[in-house]
């Protein structure tokens, strides 16, 4: 009886406490600063370029949410994994991906970061611990408990952060990952980016419970973080980092935040599930920048010139991005046989599409 | 039903054929949709964002308002489970049409599908009659999970049928038998049909049924026949007008059910001109071009003047980067080469 009330204690969601700013330095806030600008100045390129067509088929962005890509990634060693769904651009940049391949593959260019044949919903850096972009809802769930399950099996003190839409923890996967991870108490901590709608439909229609309690039957403790809060989702993590690579097993946090875009490029900032003005209102107070930005002009660490400068720099970091982007190749079509398999043997393999034998 | 004032509009976009107008591919499969559910009360839609949202192409807008959330259900994002759930409901008595957002996405489900669906009857238990449908197929920039044809991961599964149209008649003529079958359907629209203009037609006004499991032909043509579906129809025929200026020929059967085949139908035409091309978007090992040619090996070797030649996309995930995915997809020069070394042969 009495482990069954300590059991349930330990997996009663607990909530990321709020933080002084003086935790951090002030260089450190303004790197948070910058950091989050750069990549609303990149996602915003990216939303310029599909505009003009130099972007097509499906661009999700993450404009709204870049303190979820920071701070979760932020307290992470390089040789710490990430792993995301397809809104993965900024995860991508805070992993250490970078900038001109990640948007060269926007563009579908050979130096992009899947030589272009991936795009937008496949950007991987795998040398940076960046393992990829997923396209496929709650697929990437199961891969991050199989990356845990290697750090532990080679008795590494490495962590998996598997990043996953709120609409993901719907799928058979999720489950099925998690309660793997908790028997095995593997080293992944499970980020929902719970911006609160799927595509169209708002995740309370497609789920009779709330995010954060979703993992408590599956034995996997549970955290939830106001996100848009980048000083307070920082530390949080920086915290539950340390305690996973020292043994605690998976944790799963709802990462509470907001959408400020249509889900992908192709879809309406709001519509019939939800409204213009919820979306305008969230935009106003819940903005990430903006929160930290009015926090640190309160406690007088930042001034109108110096934010300014790191909005500049933001803005000409994400235009070199795309500037290199401009000027790399297309692939040649010969690619199209080339990493199909690891041996590209003509005879070998069938890959071979016999065009040229109908040749006249 | 009758209308009256309490009833909520009919979907614009559904009804077009009512008012004379023409419809596109897309504009036939609501209408399909619309008027198998006033039909038949049995008749329901599962899928993630198909209600309040109108679903990723807007096939079913305005059909929540219309029919309500029992019947149109905006579901988790689950394949697998919903899935299983349509195929369950099926199993007593309901007509769940299950719409994939994506055909992508049907992988979560092909377990039900293969180990369940397809086998229902098989096993003793009654039949599963449900349609399982979702835009297919590349051309949109849409990289390798966006893009894939998923005919092949079925076909080699007993008990199931896949149709795939490639005109806003048979779209509707089509989908509307695949409801009212008593068989387990899987129904593939390529999205690059969807609102082409070029398929805009104004269909007949009474109830369009075609029936499964019967190819068309698409053009009559006596030197070479190119069997083909999908939006490769099109490509095809694409082909044969430009080949009939050089005094070649062609005659495209558009298939329409790749499962069952119309074999009759292909033996006809291959009888007819001796030669045979097939071509397919979907990729080369393992694509229906070798079920075909081995049919015609079977049934009609002893009409063939040629070898049987296929155009295929190439064993490779779907591009993402234009050039490449141009590349990839089979194009109307190919296919006129192809034509033209069977023609000479
Ligand atoms: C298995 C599968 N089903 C459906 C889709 C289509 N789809 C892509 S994103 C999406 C909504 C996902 O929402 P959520 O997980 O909350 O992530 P968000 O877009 O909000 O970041 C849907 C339905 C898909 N990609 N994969
Ligand atoms: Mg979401």
């Amino acid at each position: 009886m009495a482990e069954t009330a300590e059991q349930d204690q330990i997996m009663e969601p607990q909530e990321a406490p709020q933080v002084e700013l003086d935790r951090y330095s002030k260089e450190e806030l303004h790197r948070f600063l910058g950091e989050m600008l750069f990549y609303r100045r990149f996602e915003e390129k990216a939303e310029e370029a599909y505009a003009i067509g130099k972007i097509g088929g499906f661009c999700h962005l993450h404009i709204g949410q870049e303190a979820v890509a920071l701070g979760m990634i932020g307290p992470l060693r390089e040789d710490d994994y990430v792993i995301t769904a397809y809104r993965d651009h900024t995860q991508g940049l805070a992993k250490g991906a970078d900038p001109g391949a990640v948007m060269a593959e926007l563009y579908g260019r050979d130096t992009g970061t899947s030589r272009g044949k991936g795009g937008s919903m496949h950007i991987f850096d795998v040398e940076k611990g960046f393992m990829g972009g997923h396209g496929i809802v709650g697929a990437q769930v199961p891969l991050a408990a199989g990356m845990g399950f290697a750090i532990r099996y080679r008795e590494e003190d490495r962590v998996c952060v598997c990043f996953m839409g709120d609409a993901a923890v719907n799928q058979g996967a999720f489950h099925e990952a998690l309660n793997m991870a908790a028997i095995w108490k593997l080293p992944v901590i499970f980020v929902v980016e719970n911006n609160e709608y799927g595509m169209g439909t708002a995740f309370s229609r497609v789920s009779a419970l709330p995010v954060v309690d979703r993992a408590r039957g599956l034995g996997v403790r549970a955290h939830h973080v106001d996100a848009q809060d980048i000083v307070r989702t920082h530390a949080f993590m920086e915290d539950l980092v340390e305690e996973v690579r020292g043994g605690a097993g998976p944790q799963y946090v709802d990462a509470r935040t907001y959408r400020f875009k249509g889900h992908s490029m192709s879809d309406p900032v709001s519509g019939t599930y939800r409204s213009t003005e919820e979306v305008e209102s969230r935009k106003k107070e819940q903005d990430p920048i903006g929160v930290l930005r009015d926090r640190l002009m309160e406690a007088e660490l930042l001034t109108e010139e110096e934010l300014e400068e790191l909005d500049k720099e933001a803005r000409a970091r994400a235009q070199e991005a795309a500037d290199w982007a401009e000027e790399q190749p297309d692939p040649d079509p010969s690619e199209l046989y080339t990493h199909v398999y690891a041996e590209e043997n003509e005879h070998g393999r069938l890959y071979f599409d016999g065009r040229d034998r109908e040749e006249d | 039903m009758t209308e009256d004032a309490a009833t909520p509009p009919t979907p614009e976009h559904a009804s077009r054929t009512s008012r004379g107008e023409p419809s596109t591919f897309l504009e036939a499969i609501a209408e399909a949709l619309f008027e198998e559910m006033i039909r038949d009360e049995a008749v329901l839609l599962l899928g993630e964002d198909i209600g309040e949202y109108g679903g990723a192409f807007k096939v079913t807008r305005g059909f929540l308002d219309r029919f309500g959330p029992d019947r149109v259900v905006d579901t988790p994002i689950a394949e697998a489970g919903f899935t299983g759930l349509a195929a369950g409901a099926a199993h007593v008595g309901l007509r769940p049409v299950v719409e994939m957002q994506f055909m992508d996405f049907i992988s979560p489900a092909y377990d039900v599908i293969t180990n369940y669906i397809a086998t229902s009857r098989y096993r003793g238990a009654g039949a599963q009659p449900l349609v399982i449908r979702g835009p297919v197929g590349g051309g949109g920039r849409a990289g390798p999970f966006h893009s894939q044809n998923v005919e092949m991961a079925f076909f080699h599964t007993p008990g199931l049928n896949i149709v795939y149209p490639s005109t806003a008649r048979d779209a509707k003529g089509l989908l509307k038998a695949a409801i009212r079958s008593d068989e387990p359907v899987i129904f593939e629209e390529h999205k690059g049909l969807y609102r082409a203009p070029f398929l805009r037609e104004v269909l007949p006004v009474d109830d369009l049924v075609i029936p499964l499991g019967k190819a068309r032909t698409a053009r009559e043509g006596e030197d070479v026949t190119v069997v083909t579906y999908g939006m490769m129809v099109h490509r095809c025929l694409a082909a044969a007008r430009s080949l009939e200026e050089e005094g070649v020929s062609v005659e495209v059967v558009d298939l329409r059910t790749l499962l069952p085949l119309d074999d009759d139908h292909i033996m006809e035409s291959v009888r007819k001109t001796g030669r045979l091309l097939i071509v397919h978007e979907d990729t080369r090992t393992g694509g229906i071009a070798g079920e075909i040619a081995i049919r015609v090996n079977e049934q009609a070797f002893e009409w063939l003047d040629a070898p049987i030649a296929r155009v295929t996309a190439p064993d490779a995930p779907v591009p993402y980067a234009p050039d490449l995915e141009d590349a990839f997809l089979p194009d109307e020069a190919e296919i006129a080469r192809a034509v033209r070394y069977l023609a000479k042969y």
